[in-house]
């Protein structure tokens, strides 16, 4: 599997503002993250459930960060928030709220409702870097599932021992280290799973 | 004209419009964000930027020349324009909108005409400039270009 060395995280940006598209794209791509750009939640979610049907082999799919605009036509940033840590499979991807309005309410709601930032516009390159620990976050999850010779099992989401797959979770979490980061819901083991 | 007095030239338009306000900070970020892997990064912003204001500057006329104007809808629009300009950089601007939407919260299809008058020509001033630059840009790169060969 080729995969980028530089691309390690991948940021959905979500504004309906074609400038605000530019800037975001290229404040994440100077940080050395991998950027997808849609214009509305709508395309946001539908972007997201389609990340879900595609095997987690494929790492460079996987969306690492959701950052999205506060106001927008339709959808705004807040509705997208709620719909994404509404959603069992989705919740757990960390969520940035940008908006040009320094409005306290506004941003309390937000965070409240499970924002990990909210971003001023413009955006800037000290903003953006504070992403970093959200994204390290998932990733080092995932990592302490692995060392402890654990998966999560995809339909109950309950914690399972894979005992007789000590050697390949080791593997995998030394490839993870220089790859992407793994979501830390859905895992499906190529070997068998010991069910508790 | 040699590469050296263009790029001086660039320098002294860019500082100027710093001085006179057109400018501000945001446009600073905006240069230190074009490297090597994406040279055309600032005239890209410009150009959306400056077709952005244009269409919106053309709805805002309409929404103005309403028999009943529906303040929110003219606040939206200005809105947009304003967030463009902090954007941007474009700090005249993005100073002239903030005193449109002081208006459209009154209800005052005057000012706000008044205000859309102002934008227009603060607008249009730095579009001027950024023509400019571009155009120095594009010539500072042929020549640059032509040097490599």
């Amino acid at each position: 599997m080729a995969v980028d060395a530089g691309a390690q995280f991948h940021v959905l940006a979500v504004d309906d503002s074609l400038m605000d598209r530019k800037l975001i794209e290229r404040l994440l791509k100077t940080s050395s993250y991998q950027v997808t750009t849609v214009d509305s939640g709508s395309k946001a979610l539908e972007f997201l459930g389609l990340r879900e049907d595609h095997s987690p082999d494929h790492h460079e799919m996987e969306v690492n960060l959701v950052i999205t605009d506060y106001c927008m036509p339709g959808m705004t940033g807040y509705d997208l928030l709620k719909k994404i840590k509404e959603s069992s499979s989705l919740k757990d991807i960390p969520v940035v709220i940008m908006s040009s309005e320094n409005v306290p309410s506004r941003i309390n709601r937000c965070l409240e409702e499970g924002a990990e930032e909210f971003f001023l516009k413009p955006v800037q390159l000290s903003d953006v870097k504070r992403l970093r620990p959200h994204l390290l976050k998932g990733k080092s999850k995932d990592q302490q599932l692995q060392e402890e010779g654990k998966e999560v099992d995809s339909n109950t989401n309950a914690i399972i021992s894979t005992s007789n797959n000590n050697n390949k979770s080791k593997k995998r979490k030394a490839m993870d280290e220089e790859i992407a980061p793994v979501r830390t819901r859905l895992r499906f083991s190529t070997g068998s799973l010991t069910i508790v | 004209m040699s590469l050296t007095s263009l790029r001086e030239q660039l320098k002294v338009l860019i500082d100027s419009m710093f001085t006179e306000g057109l400018l501000d900070q945001q446009f600073q970020q905006l240069q230190m964000l074009q490297d090597e892997s994406s040279p055309g990064f600032v005239a890209e912003v410009i150009m959306l930027f400056c077709e952005d204001s244009e269409r919106i500057l053309a709805e805002l006329a309409k929404l103005l020349d309403q028999p009943v104007v529906d303040f929110q809808k003219v606040d939206a629009c200005v809105h947009q324009l304003k967030g463009s300009s902090a954007s941007v950089g474009a700090q005249n601007v993005k100073l002239v909108c903030m005193q449109f939407r002081q208006c459209c919260e009154e209800n005052n299809k005057e000012g706000c005409l008044n205000a859309l008058d102002m934008v227009r020509r603060q607008y249009f001033h730095l579009n001027n400039k950024f023509g400019t630059m571009l155009q120095l840009e594009q010539s500072i790169q042929a020549y640059e270009s032509k040097q490599q060969n």
